[in-house]
Parts: C-alpha cells; sequence; structure tokens
C-alpha cells in the first residue's frame, strides 16, 4: 500500500478494488490472535473484533500506517449482558471501510478515548455518554451534549423504558375496544 | 481589551434554526467559540426502536426537512443491507432522479438562506422561486413537497408518473439558463459577496479531516471525497459525473464552500438528465421486504450536507434492536470554532451560513 512506503499518496476520489482484503492481511499480520470475529461484508468494508485494552494500538495502527484518517462514527450498543462500541473508520485514499467494535462489560462502562487520535471523537464520545452512558477515560470535557446537564438517565439503554412498548393501534382498538 | 462571551442564539436570525453558538471575543476579534447543540433532541434513536423498519422511514424524512428523500433513503439503504434484499434496477434509477432532485431543493433552500445572512435579499427570492420548479417535480413524483415518505425498505413508493422525463427537461433546462446567466451576476460578479465570503472562515484540509468534516465542506478543502464516487450506491456507478471539488488557491473559506455548492446544482442536473437515458423505461421498482430480520446493516450515502451513515441492529424482530445516525451537521459543529477562531464577529453570519446547519439532523 502506497501509505506504507512514505510518500504521501493522493486522494483520488475512486476506491481501489480488493482492497479490504489486503487490509485485513496488513491486520492480521500487526495484531494476529488479537482479532476476533474478522469478516469482509462486502467489497469496501471490513468488520473485525478486538478487546478494549488493545483498541488504541490498533487505532494508531489504521490511522498512521494505513492511512485511514477519518473517523466516521462511534456508536455504543447495549446488549443487556454487555456493551459494544463500534468505531466506523474510513480510508479517502482507498474508499476502505473498517469496523472496529469492541467489547465492553455491563458493569464496568469505561473505554479509553480516541480524541488524541481523531478529533471527530470528540463529539460522538459525549454522545455516547450522553445517551448510552459509557465513559470515555482520557477525554477532555465528557459532560452531556443533546440533553440538559440536570438529566439523571442514560435514555439509550434498554431498560430506560419508553412510554409505550409497541405503536400499534388494532382496528379493534380503533372501533373502541380494548 | 477584557474578554467576554456573547451568545448567539438560540433564537438568532443567524442560527437557522434551535441552536447557541457561543462565541468568546477581545474587542472585534473571535478568541474562542463553543456551539451548544440539543434543544431539538427528539431521541430518534430511541423512538426507532419501537417501529417497525418500514414504519421508521416516516420518522428519517423528518430529520431534515429540507433535504428528506435523502436521509430516509439512506436508512433504507442501510436495512436493505441488513436484510440482504436489493432494489431493482428501475428502482435504483429512481432512486437516483429522486435523491438529486431533493439534493438541488436542498443546495438552493441554503443558497437562499445565505443570502439574506448576507444582507442579499434578492438572492433568498431568485432561489426560492427556482427551488418551487424541483418541489413541484418533487411532488408530482411523490405527492408531496416537503416530508415525501417516497423511498421505501426494497425499492421505492411508486413509479414515474407519465412523462416525467420531459418535464424534468424542461424545468432544468430553464433552470439551468438561469444558473448559468442570472445567479452569478448576484454572487460571483458581485464584489460585496466576495468582499464577505472571500478569506473568512478557512480551514485546512488536514484539520477538516482529521474533525470529521464531510460533503461540500471537505470538498471546498480540496479533498476529492465523494461518496457516490468513492463508495458508489445505487446506480452512481454508471453516471458519469464529476465530483466538484475547489481545486483553486485560498482553499477552504467561505467562497470556496459555496462555490462548491453552486457546481453540485448544476452537476446534480447533469445526472438527472443522465439517469433518464439510462434508466430501463419498465421493470419492477420495489420487492418485498421480509418483515423481521436479524444481523446488522450500514450504509453510508452522499447527503446534502456531508456522509450520512445509518447503522441499524436487527435482533430477529420487526423492530430495529439499535439504529445510529450519523449527522454531517453533528460533525461539522465540532470544527466550527476551529472555522471562527481569529475572524470578526460580523463574519459569524458569513462562515455559518455557509456551512448549512440544519438543526434538525444534528440534534436527532
Amino acid at each position: 500500500m502506497s501509505a506504507v512506503a512514505g510518500h504521501v499518496p493522493q486522494v483520488t476520489g475512486r476506491p481501489v478494488p480488493g482492497i479490504e482484503k489486503e487490509v485485513l492481511e496488513q491486520l492480521r499480520a500487526a495484531f494476529g490472535p488479537k482479532l476476533s470475529d474478522v469478516k469482509i461484508v462486502r467489497p469496501q468494508l471490513l468488520e473485525v473484533s478486538i478487546d478494549r485494552k488493545d483498541l488504541v494500538p490498533l487505532c494508531t495502527y489504521l490511522k498512521n500506517t494505513l492511512g485511514f484518517e477519518h473517523l466516521s462514527c462511534i456508536t455504543a450498543v447495549d446488549w443487556k449482558d454487555r456493551f459494544e462500541v463500534v468505531y466506523h473508520v474510513e480510508n479517502y485514499y482507498n474508499g476502505c471501510m473498517v469496523q472496529v467494535t469492541a467489547r465492553i462489560p455491563y458493569d464496568d462502562p469505561k473505554i479509553v478515548s480516541l480524541t488524541g487520535l481523531w478529533n471527530a471523537a470528540n463529539y460522538h464520545e459525549r454522545e455516547a455518554w450522553d445517551l448510552m452512558g459509557i465513559t470515555f477515560e482520557g477525554h477532555p470535557n465528557l459532560e452531556r451534549i443533546l440533553l440538559p446537564t440536570d438529566f439523571k438517565f442514560h435514555p439509550l439503554r434498554k431498560n430506560f423504558a419508553q412510554e409505550v412498548d409497541r405503536q400499534y393501534i388494532t382496528r379493534r382498538k380503533l372501533r373502541g375496544g380494548t | 481589551m477584557p474578554e467576554f462571551w456573547i451568545n448567539m442564539g438560540p433564537q438568532h436570525p443567524m442560527t437557522h434554526g434551535l441552536w447557541n453558538m457561543k462565541v468568546k471575543v477581545d474587542g472585534e476579534t473571535i478568541t474562542d467559540a463553543k456551539p451548544e447543540i440539543g434543544y431539538l433532541h427528539r431521541g430518534y434513536e430511541k423512538i426507532m426502536e419501537v417501529r417497525e423498519f418500514q414504519k421508521n422511514v416516516v420518522l428519517t424524512d423528518r430529520l431534515c426537512y429540507v433535504s428528506s428523500i435523502t436521509w430516509s433513503h439512506a436508512y433504507c439503504l442501510a436495512v436493505e443491507k441488513m436484510m440482504g434484499i436489493e432494489t431493482p434496477e428501475r428502482g435504483q434509477w429512481i432512486r437516483v432522479i429522486s435523491l438529486e432532485l431533493q439534493r438541488i431543493a436542498s443546495h438552493l433552500m441554503w443558497l437562499a438562506s445565505y443570502g439574506p445572512d448576507l444582507g442579499l435579499l434578492t438572492g433568498l427570492l431568485w432561489c426560492l422561486r427556482e427551488r418551487e420548479l424541483f418541489l413541484d417535480l418533487i411532488q408530482l413524483m411523490s405527492g408531496a413537497r416537503m416530508n415525501q415518505n417516497f423511498p421505501r425498505v426494497g425499492g421505492v413508493r411508486n413509479d414515474l408518473p407519465e412523462n416525467f422525463g420531459a418535464m424534468c427537461r424542461r424545468s432544468i433546462e430553464h433552470f439551468l439558463e438561469k444558473v448559468d446567466n442570472e445567479y452569478p451576476k448576484i454572487f460571483h460578479e458581485s464584489k460585496v459577496f466576495r468582499m464577505r465570503t472571500e478569506g473568512v472562515g478557512r480551514i485546512s484540509a488536514a484539520d477538516a479531516i482529521n474533525w470529521g468534516v464531510t460533503g461540500p465542506n471537505l470538498r471546498a478543502c480540496g479533498v476529492n471525497v465523494d461518496l457516490r464516487r468513492l463508495d458508489p450506491y445505487e446506480t452512481y456507478e454508471e453516471i458519469d459525473f464529476e465530483p466538484q471539488v475547489w481545486h483553486d488557491g485560498g482553499a477552504g473559506d467561505s467562497y470556496a464552500r459555496f462555490v462548491v455548492r453552486y457546481n453540485e446544482l448544476k452537476e446534480s442536473c447533469g445526472i438527472i438528465l443522465q439517469a433518464f437515458e439510462k434508466m430501463p423505461k419498465t421493470g419492477p421498482y420495489r420487492v418485498k421486504s421480509p418483515r423481521r430480520a436479524e444481523g446488522e446493516g450500514y450504509a453510508k450515502t452522499e447527503d446534502s450536507r456531508g456522509e450520512a451513515l445509518f447503522y441499524v441492529i436487527g435482533d430477529g424482530d420487526d423492530r430495529p434492536y439499535r439504529v445510529k445516525i450519523r449527522s454531517p451537521v453533528f460533525c461539522t459543529m465540532a470544527a466550527t470554532p476551529m472555522l471562527l477562531r481569529g475572524n470578526k464577529l460580523a463574519d459569524v453570519v458569513a462562515i455559518l451560513g455557509s456551512v448549512d446547519v440544519c438543526v434538525g439532523e444534528m440534534d436527532k
């Protein structure tokens, strides 16, 4: 890959065919057994899972060596027995997207912040803290961003009930029944 | 001089919606800025968890009322990837046409609001006049001027009306004539407009990428990234178009952002005309989608304002287990302090107007 060779690659705006296999090989060579659930979903999209303690080395490698300069999105998922934080990292030089999933135990919702690598992580991590209650260690300003500062809950968690379970109006209900 | 904070918002003509830009000024110079958002937070990601896949299209329409079709299309695409279904070819072409019509309408709405920001009321009137042409086309196609609810999981709601191609051609011909000959007189050739926009709100390409700025704002920095090219979806691969990138000097200022969006108007017209030539004349436009789905799907599209990303997880139920919306404006908002620092207080409007803020999608 040209990013490894040292010279600055040009953004051509077009995808490089087969790039996901190349990235996968490089990740396997660098991290090997630390990666789990590795799969190529479709061209240009690669999925890997990793323990939360190896997240920063992996992301540093992705950004500085492989040229994944764009952090697209950070998603926090509540699986009831564990949390997952999903990072979508994109390479503008070849159009490859890597989806990195980090598992977090439910009783200890902490993960290291990536604001040192990508400034874009700043708002995404604040949002994940606000709505899902995951603490990002090392974040410069971990405050609520969308909800009021005195809000007590993290509403995207599954144990935060919604008013109604399902939004159905059945025909019987329309006719006045229960 | 002592520095102090000024609130620009939540009610301010500059904000185009409900959000607050706190700027710290030293005399007339901005030394720091802090956006405060969340006034319009409606809890989309939570609401979508209790509604069925197909019903959520109505919700995603309302993420950004100026650009409804592009948002519900991004959601449908993500759900389709999760379910493993694909839209029939004619459906994909109809989607491309509707997306580009919506992009033109959205960019014209932006240009219309950017005019009065700079005291250019003629811009407002002219752009809204031309936007009406495209809203009429969208209404003809989908039945509604706004919040169209047009894309469906697995295709689009209805086929194009009869003779729609000819009507589009007529409107576009009229529009291009205005864009080529009339608009430049009040925008590009206006000395006042250029003085207000050139050289203000500059951001470098490296900073823009690092802060997650996408879309026209990033292309104005000279980075050739257009997801319609870089990660083609629908039938954009078969269309010959040129992503609009600012190549000259002075990249990343308000004027560059204006020119990139302005040129995208013309480019989108070209895409629509090509689509009518290349699309199959008949055929199915929608496939039946399964009611329940398991797995995860993700799609990113080139929205009018940047990279829109939907990440949908299903757990085998008829509702999504988790939906994540990545709003381009939300990420651009993180970079606005960089745009503002060092500029004059009077230029705040000229800078923030040019990044095209839509509060609905920003606050979700």
